[in-house]
């Protein structure tokens, strides 16, 4: 590694310090090794630390940004490339992004907890401000002109007295590879002209034309159509297949068994499905009844073994009287179900692989890879291509496993592989079941004195890091165990994320119940422990808010001091015109806020719903949120991000249940896991944002969905006077808590 | 064997089991990306392109029926450089997250426009009923619906005009 000391941004540095473009902030080389952590760098340029690995710029002027994020349809491609052109100031077309390859980009981790803006938009936003300044600097000294009287416009660099010179001019003489300065000189927010604009998706046109954006639309040549013959359970083991008919169909190239691993790859796609429903008609499977007998809510997860992890206690002793109220609430398994199933192509070459895969992490998905393999790291190349919507861990690794086991078979043949609709609904990993609980103490003054909460869960986090992640290394012949589960209580959670009441509650004792026992295997969807943590305590907050006789708006704003909390509160019920008033019979109204993770955006969402009391079906009609997501890159981004929240939320809230027999997953496409259709789509939508210019980016993809479910759940409580307490709220649930037979 | 299929206004052959779903005809044998796979069954629309004027999962319709028949697909309605009216209209409204869905709603549009060029958004939100949309961007896409046929009457009345 270079000397940052020996280095020549040093002195150039030295040399703009008089400019006062950048602060040298440090005067201490790298060999005082223990001063180093002293500097901690924006985002993750902290971790990925030379300005080369993000940005890089050709002698025709051509910029390429590089990130370690993926696109997974929630418009991240557009914002990075805002925020570098703002900062290096040339126009967003003019940039090239990279986006996840573990051949070209920095390690980024995954792309989840709505975290890309914070790590990866602040490290190019950062990277591009300080590339500018040693683009300027770099005309400065062949200008022999102090930086002040130069800057930087177009992707060039002018000087007050009429002099340019291009960035493509200027690279050869401008060193990127130079480890990045804790501080940048970024641009200040009444200069922005692309940043906080709703410049439009880059992707979009594409997408709506037929041209090739996914990698379900990757054909490489002489490319194989694949497809997996999965257990019909999850207990399931292959006892014995006899190929030999199937090997014989038209176009069937090879079929690949390991262990229980089944798979089948041919010439055409059609006659790959073909071959894949005829080989399983051979296989003979010994199932076993591993799924546990549930009735309509799972409350079965009550008599797993729970390890208890106290998330919060602030309890003393001076407890005060009041009344006492309490609930339980619950929510079953749930799918991510992305639109399109999961997919990928491979192709091993030489003892090497490399995997096109819609992952959230093509880094942690390259070493679970290589280790179920056996190869090391440097023979696994794992690179980044949209697939259908991700709402989480979904099937994506699972595929892209799937692929690399097919492909090793196949050498130097390309191979990809879609999984079936059926394949996707019973085998992706779901969003846990759990349930919670809730205690409070209701003083005679209307405010709450304490607060007891528990949550059961199983893990929201199997990801890769291992193979025994991935569905198809479990069960090869020498097959790879589950990664040992480790509960940690952070600052964002995860089956206990937003399990802190953001309220001023003195007393509180939060406690996560962990269940190791994992009948279907669990994982992230969508805001993890938030979804089920936020409708569960805004559920409680309007049932105690009724109990108090108040106003749900204005219980909460005074059990809230976080001014910004508030403002995004008063922000939305204003807009949505929130009172009191008396409705039409039917029809109720309902609120809830929460502050994603405690610690990101702000969301406050009030709806309108209308119940059909004779079906029992619930409609939201209306639906006006305020987020509040720190300094703004795209609006409209934010806008279609969180109208996409809101009426997800809804699907998962009003019809969605994972369901299954002692042995098998019983909803396995979108007639036995309904899901939201427009004809309850609501009338209208509205987002309104909170403008903060110059504040820290606080993400905001994943932060509608819990205050969703309880604004359903308060709606339906004022329209009907019932209060439902178990997701989903399904018609024959609604009917049932209004008596209507 | 081969069939033969009018694709977007084109004559394609290709050879191909008489009983092989459209879909894949048209993703691979005609390398057109616009229909996409969802579930194969007829429940989701990803697949969705317009035969003769009706829309109709791709996903389930062998091509032994279609010959002689039209097809078109999202590639039909315009291009990059010239986009038809529904792809400004969806351009126009950002009316995509993830955008898997949008070619099949786009296709399942186009056909309620052929046959109802005043359609109401009430029509259009029964129209789009059979099409799903995980990322939920459902009321962009009645929107873009909406500007489309705006978009397409305006044309109409500028065409009467000239
Ligand atoms: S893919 Fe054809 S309807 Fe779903
Ligand atoms: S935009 Fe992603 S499924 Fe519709």
């Amino acid at each position: 590694m270079m000397d940052a000391l020996d280095h020549p941004l040093v002195t150039r540095r030295r040399f703009l310090g008089a400019g006062g473009a950048l602060v040298v902030s440090f005067s201490l080389g790298p060999r005082v090794g223990a001063a180093q952590s002293a500097f901690v760098r924006p985002g993750d340029l902290n971790d990925a630390r030379y300005l080369d690995a993000w940005i890089r710029i050709d002698a025709e002027g051509r910029i390429s940004v590089f990130t370690g994020k993926a696109e997974l349809g929630q418009g991240i491609r557009t914002a990075l490339i805002q925020l570098a052109a703002e900062e290096l100031d040339v126009a967003p077309d003019s940039i090239h992004l990279v986006t996840a390859d573990t051949g070209l980009t920095p390690n980024e981790g995954y792309t989840a907890g709505s975290r890309s803006i914070v790590d990866s938009g602040t490290a190019i936003r950062n990277a591009a401000a300080q590339v500018r300044d040693l683009l300027v600097a770099a005309a400065a000294a062949r200008w022999q002109l102090p930086p002040a009287r130069l800057k930087a416009e177009n992707g060039a660099v002018v000087s007050d007295d009429g002099r340019t010179l291009q960035y493509g001019e200027l690279v050869a003489s401008t060193q990127l590879h130079v480890v990045a300065q804790p501080q940048s000189n970024l641009k200040k927010p009444v200069f922005s002209r692309v940043m906080g604009k709703s410049l439009a998706r880059v992707d979009i046109p594409a997408k709506v034309t037929g041209g090739a954006a996914y990698v379900q639309d990757l054909r490489l040549p002489k490319m194989l159509h694949a497809r997996v013959v999965r257990p019909p359970g999850p207990g399931a083991n292959l006892l014995d297949v006899d190929s030999g008919a199937v090997t014989k169909m038209p176009g069937v190239v090879k079929v690949i068994r390991d262990g229980s691993f089944l798979a089948v790859a041919a010439v055409g796609e059609f006659q790959a499905i073909q071959a894949m429903r005829a080989l399983a008609e051979a296989a003979r499977w010994n199932e076993r009844p591993t799924l546990p007998r549930a009735g309509s809510v799972p409350t079965f997860i009550l008599n797993f073994r729970a390890e208890d992890h106290t998330v919060r206690d602030t309890r003393t002793s001076s407890v005060r009287a009041g009344r006492a109220l309490e609930a339980t609430y619950t929510r079953p398994y749930q799918c991510h179900a992305s639109i399109g199933p999961s997919c990928a192509v491979a192709l091993f070459d030489k003892g090497s692989i490399t995997v096109w895969t819609h992952t959230q992490g093509v880094y942690p998905d390259r070493a679970a890879i290589a280790q179920m393999l056996r190869l090391p790291l440097d023979k696994v190349r794992c690179i980044h291509m949209e697939g259908a919507g991700c709402y989480g861990h979904n099937g994506a690794d699972d595929a892209a496993a799937d692929t690399a086991l097919i492909a090793r078979a196949l050498p130097g043949r390309p191979v990809r592989l879609e999984w079936m609709r059926e394949q996707e609904h019973a085998w992706e990993p779901y969003g846990p079941a759990m349930i919670t609980k809730i205690r409070a103490t209701l003083e005679d003054s209307g405010s709450i004195s304490d607060w007891n909460y528990e949550l059961w869960s199983n893990t929201h986090l199997t990801r890769p890091g291992s193979a025994g992640a991935l569905l198809p290394a479990q069960s090869l012949a020498q097959p790879f165990a589950p990664d040992e589960q480790h509960v940690e209580i952070t600052p964002e959670g995860t089956a206990d994320r937003n399990s802190v009441p953001i309220y001023t509650i003195p007393n509180q004792h939060i406690v996560w119940h962990f269940l190791r026992e994992m009948p279907l295997r669990t994982s992230a969807l969508r805001a993890l422990g938030a979804y089920m943590n936020v409708f569960s305590i805004e559920s409680f907050m309007d049932e105690l808010a009724h109990a108090a006789g108040a106003d749900p708006v204005q219980f909460r704003l005074r059990h809230l001091r976080d001014e910004r909390a508030r403002e995004v509160i008063t922000t939305a019920a204003k807009a949505f015109g929130w009172s009191g008033s008396a409705l039409p019979r039917n029809h109720g109204r309902g609120f809830a806020f929460a502050r994603y993770k405690n610690l990101a955006a702000y969301c406050a969402v009030a709806i309108d719903v209308e119940i059909e009391r004779e079906t029992g079906r619930a409609r939201m009609t209306r639906a006006v949120a305020a987020v509040d997501s720190g300094e703004i890159v795209n609006p409209d981004g934010i806008r279609n991000q969180t109208e996409g929240g809101i009426l997800q939320s809804m699907s998962w809230t009003l019809f969605e249940a994972v369901t299954f027999d002692d042995t098998r997953v019983t909803s396995i496409d979108w007639s036995t896991y309904p899901v939201l259709r427009f004809s309850s789509v609501p009338d209208r939508v509205e987002v309104h944002l909170v403008p903060r210019p110059g504040r820290p980016f606080l993400g905001v993809g994943e932060a509608a969905q819990g205050p969703t479910a309880a604004a359903l759940a308060n709606a339906i409580a004022n329209a009907t006077g019932k209060r439902l307490r178990d997701i989903p709220f399904t018609p024959d649930r609604v009917r049932a808590a209004m008596g209507v037979l | 064997m081969t069939v033969t299929l009018n694709v977007n206004g084109r004559t394609r052959t290709v050879a191909a089991d008489p009983r092989t779903p459209l879909l894949y005809v048209l993703r691979n044998d005609l390398r057109l990306n616009g229909a996409k796979f969802g579930c194969g069954l007829g429940q989701c629309g990803a697949c969705t392109v317009v035969i003769d004027g009706e829309a109709v999962f791709s996903c389930v319709t062998p091509i032994l029926l279609l010959e002689g028949r039209q097809i078109t697909t999202v590639e039909g309605l315009g291009t990059l450089e010239r986009p038809g009216a529904l792809q400004r209209a969806f351009i126009e409204k950002q009316a995509a997250q993830c955008g898997y869905c949008i070619p099949g709603m786009m296709m399942r549009a186009h056909a309620l426009l052929l046959k109802r060029p005043n359609a109401t958004r009430d029509e259009i939100r029964k129209a789009l009923e059979p099409n799903l949309c995980r990322c939920c961007t459902h009321m962009r896409i009645l929107d873009a619906v909406a500007r489309a046929g705006e978009l397409m009457r305006e044309a109409r009345g500028e065409d009467q005009g000239t």
